[in-house]
């Protein structure tokens, strides 16, 4: 009924307004102007007069390409999201900057995600999502060298693990404003996610080699004020924060209450008679429990995926000194 | 709007390479002179939209361009685009802006001009091309005649005394043509058209440039270029049917 | 009939839902635009404050909003209808019901243990549902009363980056443009690949036979995408020859917005009163 049509949006990541409070909306508001200042900024500074035309044609690129579907299985559709794509193909912080007016129209056109919440939902899809994606796909790259395999290994790490990390934080943001429980809306918007995220990086790949094929000198970043190294450690350790965030918001919500209360979170409500963290038991979150071990599960590739790649970076670069004479195809 | 006295265009030796090798253009000469119309006529890739783009400096190539006596160059370039209307052949390149009133007025906004101003233009402009009902309509909503009229009302803001045309024609049907067509008779400006509407062109533009191959390869009068079969078939252009005698036009169902 | 490709029905039979102004002849409709988005977002602001179970509050807030239906004629139907968007997100919040401290009432049985619906997670439930379908129905009427032109110019009014608006504005504009072009694309494409076929929700859809793996869509899509890329990149380039050639010099230049009506600021005082007094009652009761 519903998702036949009338939802343009591709993933279930557009919060709506109520389901987060008003103090973690602002903190994402806050943390988004912040994000977003940096791509205004730069993104003038590497396009100059273009940037204005360019950016917004891209944004409706992105919106077009988000509308195109393919059938996966059944009566599920694979789609993109496109953060990873934008990252890739403009830039980091030009795709910051054209995801967030992707978001804002979602939003103001669509009712896609609240107007409240847009500063979550930005933050989330627009700067989250391309930083980590521009991490991975800078850190593969670099370790690839000039090997074909980087492009599509890269784009497709890049475009699942930010629709992963994107996930993980909305369902962060929903556990700390008591919407959600934690422990069932990760695991439950990182699994679909980590599916959705097969879907958007195979498009990813398709999409960049075409790109590779019809223009490869596009796929050079004009910007690199900042080595390969440099930018996936900016992206993983996004990912790193999101993630470490999660057992934060779980485990400990008496320390996390502490924590609302030092900040003067509690003294934001003003008196209401709900309190912004619920002290109930998590009764899915005892030892040895399922959703405690996907929890772990979930956490434990993350770190285990951003070690290793980390590891390998530093292998990599250190072998790759004697060989800068490779021969490239 | 002042007409001036020297020659409105002025090419010389023209030559643009695209950025793949490809010679676009091969030492073009040109001049036209103020209030003339003139019809830019040739084969796809002759090289007639590259020529436009020299005259308000988007494109810069080897050779002389003066236009209004200025040459085409910095620290002329802002007031040179303000003097020369370039209409682009897709209107949705043209109107980016959300609404008419918007686009119309780009042109003023970036001259500087006060907020009185543009909204007199804005309105003079849109009565020109009769669509001042369209004010506040967002372009998408338009259909391709009512977005090309637009586009020449964004330009004619400016209130350039050369208006520099590629297709205008294209792809109307046959009464928005006739609308055009009519149109452009109104307007006094100097008029340098790109077109392979071949029967406009023999019915207002009474000068005609052939360009192929990037070259000038013929300039003077329509009536004795266009009624020229040989000189028309060599460079892929059809006669228009004002100067075919009756027995041999074709006949269509 | 399996199509394996398709265009998202919105796209080719509702273009025009991408407009989501509906013009009215409507006090609301006629006032100032900055207004109205400030008003908006105090609303949902207000509705986000309002304490869990505070019904009463609900109730007029659901009232005043009512009210604004009625104000800007715009139909309750096709406000609720827009409004369901919100709707399947509602799922996130199902676990409230179960963890939140408070008298059980209903249990059930499920591995791991016993899981019980709370009266204070019901309530809590049924408050973010509240708040969630209040703020969705402000913004429905937000964007059907207002343009999307007036909407851009309200919010460089109020100070957000200039050129963001600006780039918003250029989005909105093209995604009707390059929506036609993804169109004509799926059109070629299911012309070469066979049977180009409407199905019953409208979707166009060309046919492969039956296989052609996962992959092989997705790269095909992929391979769509980016030579829409491609194409968008060149009519940028086109675009900004054409800002070029009408004086544009790279930076955002706007007319000054209309001085503030003082009728329209009374309203806004009156609105934000009453949403004041809301929240004043919530907290006493």
């Amino acid at each position: 009924m519903l998702a036949s049509g009338v939802l343009p949006s591709p993933a279930p990541m557009h919060i709506p307004d109520g389901f987060l409070t008003v103090a973690i909306a602002v903190i994402c508001w806050v943390l988004a102007a912040a994000g977003l200042g940096v791509a205004l900024w730069r993104s003038g500074k590497t396009l100059g007069p273009r940037q204005v035309p360019l950016m917004g044609v891209l944004a409706a690129f992105i919106f077009a390409a988000q509308m195109l579907n393919f059938t996966v299985a059944g009566g599920t559709s694979g789609h993109l999201i496109g953060g990873a794509l934008a990252a890739i193909l403009l830039g980091p912080w030009a795709a910051v900057l054209t995801m967030t007016t992707v978001v804002s129209i979602q939003a103001l056109v669509f009712q896609d995600g609240g107007l409240l919440v847009m500063g979550a939902n930005i933050l989330n899809m627009a700067i989250i999502a391309p930083l980590v994606a521009y991490g991975v796909y800078r850190g593969v790259m670099a370790l690839a060298g000039q090997r074909r395999w980087g492009l599509f290994v890269g784009g497709f790490a890049a475009a699942w693990l930010s629709v992963v990390v994107a996930a993980v934080a909305t369902s962060i943001q929903l556990a700390f404003s008591g919407t959600s429980l934690l422990g069932v809306a990760l695991p439950a918007m990182a699994g679909v996610h980590v599916l959705i995220g097969i879907g958007e990086g195979l498009i990813t790949v398709g999409a960049l080699a075409f790109v590779a094929a019809a223009r490869r000198d596009l796929l050079q970043p004009s910007d690199k004020p900042v080595r390969g190294l440099g930018w996936a450690a900016i992206g993983l350790a996004i990912a790193l924060v999101v993630t470490l965030f999660a057992p934060l918001a779980s485990e400990h919500p008496d320390g996390l209450e502490r924590v609302a209360e030092n900040l003067g979170f509690i003294d934001l409500a003003q008196d209401a008679p709900y309190e912004i963290i619920p002290d109930y038991a998590l009764p899915g979150l005892s030892e040895g429990s399922p959703a405690a071990t996907i929890l772990a599960g979930v956490v434990g590739v993350l770190i285990v995926a951003i070690i290793g790649l980390g590891i390998a970076f530093a292998i990599a670069r250190l072998r790759r000194r004697p060989m800068t004479r490779e021969v490239t195809e | 709007m002042t007409m001036s006295m020297e020659t409105c265009i002025e090419i010389n030796d023209l030559s643009y390479v695209y950025h793949d090798g490809r010679q676009a253009l091969q030492g073009v000469s040109l001049r036209v002179n103020p209030g003339e119309k003139v019809a830019l006529v040739g084969p796809n890739g002759a090289g007639k939209s590259t020529l436009l783009l020299h005259l308000n400096g988007i494109l810069r190539g080897d050779g002389a361009v003066r236009v209004l006596g200025q040459e085409v160059a910095e620290p002329h370039l802002a007031r040179i685009r303000a003097q020369v209307g370039l209409v682009f052949q897709d209107p949705d390149d043209q109107l980016f802006s959300p609404t008419v009133f918007e686009d119309v007025a780009f042109g003023p906004l970036y001259a500087g001009l006060s907020e009185e101003e543009i909204r007199r233009r804005v309105g003079w402009a849109l009565a020109q091309v009769g669509a001042e009902a369209y004010v506040e309509r967002v372009s998408h909503h338009l259909s391709l005649g009512e977005k090309k009229r637009i586009a020449i009302a964004s330009v004619l803001s400016m209130e350039p005394e050369i208006l520099v045309l590629d297709e205008p024609t294209a792809g109307l049907d046959p009464r928005t043509r006739r609308r055009l067509i009519g149109l452009l008779q109104t307007l006094p400006q100097t008029m340098l058209v790109a077109t392979h509407d071949i029967n406009m062109v023999a019915e207002i533009l009474p000068r005609t440039v052939i360009l192929d191959g990037g070259q000038v390869v013929a300039d003077g009068a329509t009536d004795d270029l266009l009624s020229d079969a040989a000189l028309m078939a060599a460079h892929g252009l059809e006669v228009p049917h004002c100067y075919t005698p009756h027995a041999e036009q074709h006949h269509r169902q | 009939m399996r199509d394996y490709f398709h265009v998202s029905r919105i796209m080719l039979m509702h273009i025009h839902a991408l407009d989501a102004y509906r013009f009215k002849a409507s006090l609301v409709h006629r006032l100032d635009a900055r207004v109205k988005l400030v008003l908006a977002v105090g609303f949902i602001v207000s509705t986000a404050l309002t304490p869990d179970g505070a019904w009463l509050a609900y109730a007029l807030l659901a009232g005043l909003m009512l009210s604004v239906i009625a104000a800007a004629r715009l139909g309750v139907g096709f406000v609720l209808r827009r409004s369901l968007v919100a709707l399947p997100f509602a799922l996130a919040a199902v676990t409230v019901m179960f963890t939140t401290d408070g008298e059980a009432l209903l249990t059930v049985h499920v591995f791991g243990g016993d899981l019980s619906i709370t009266d204070a997670g019901l309530t809590r439930f049924v408050s973010v549902l509240l708040k969630s379908w209040l703020s969705v129905q402000m913004a429905v009427v937000l964007t059907a009363a207002t343009s999307f032109p007036d909407l851009l110019r309200a919010m460089r009014s109020l100070h957000l980056p200039k050129v963001l608006v600006a780039v918003i504005g250029f989005a909105y504009r093209y995604i009707f443009v390059i929506a036609d072009e993804v169109a004509r694309m799926m059109r070629a494409r299911a012309a070469r690949s066979g049977t180009l076929s409407l199905s019953e929700d409208g979707a166009l859809s060309g046919n492969r036979r039956s296989g052609g793996s996962v992959f092989w869509r997705a790269r095909v899509t992929g391979g769509m995408a980016g030579s829409l890329f491609l194409r968008s990149i060149e009519r940028s380039e086109r675009i900004y020859d054409a800002m070029v050639a009408r004086g544009y010099d790279g930076e955002v230049r706007v007319l000054r917005h209309p001085t503030l009506q003082l009728g329209d600021l009374l309203i806004a005082l009156l609105f934000a009163l009453v949403l004041a007094l809301i929240q004043l009652l919530a907290r006493l009761i």
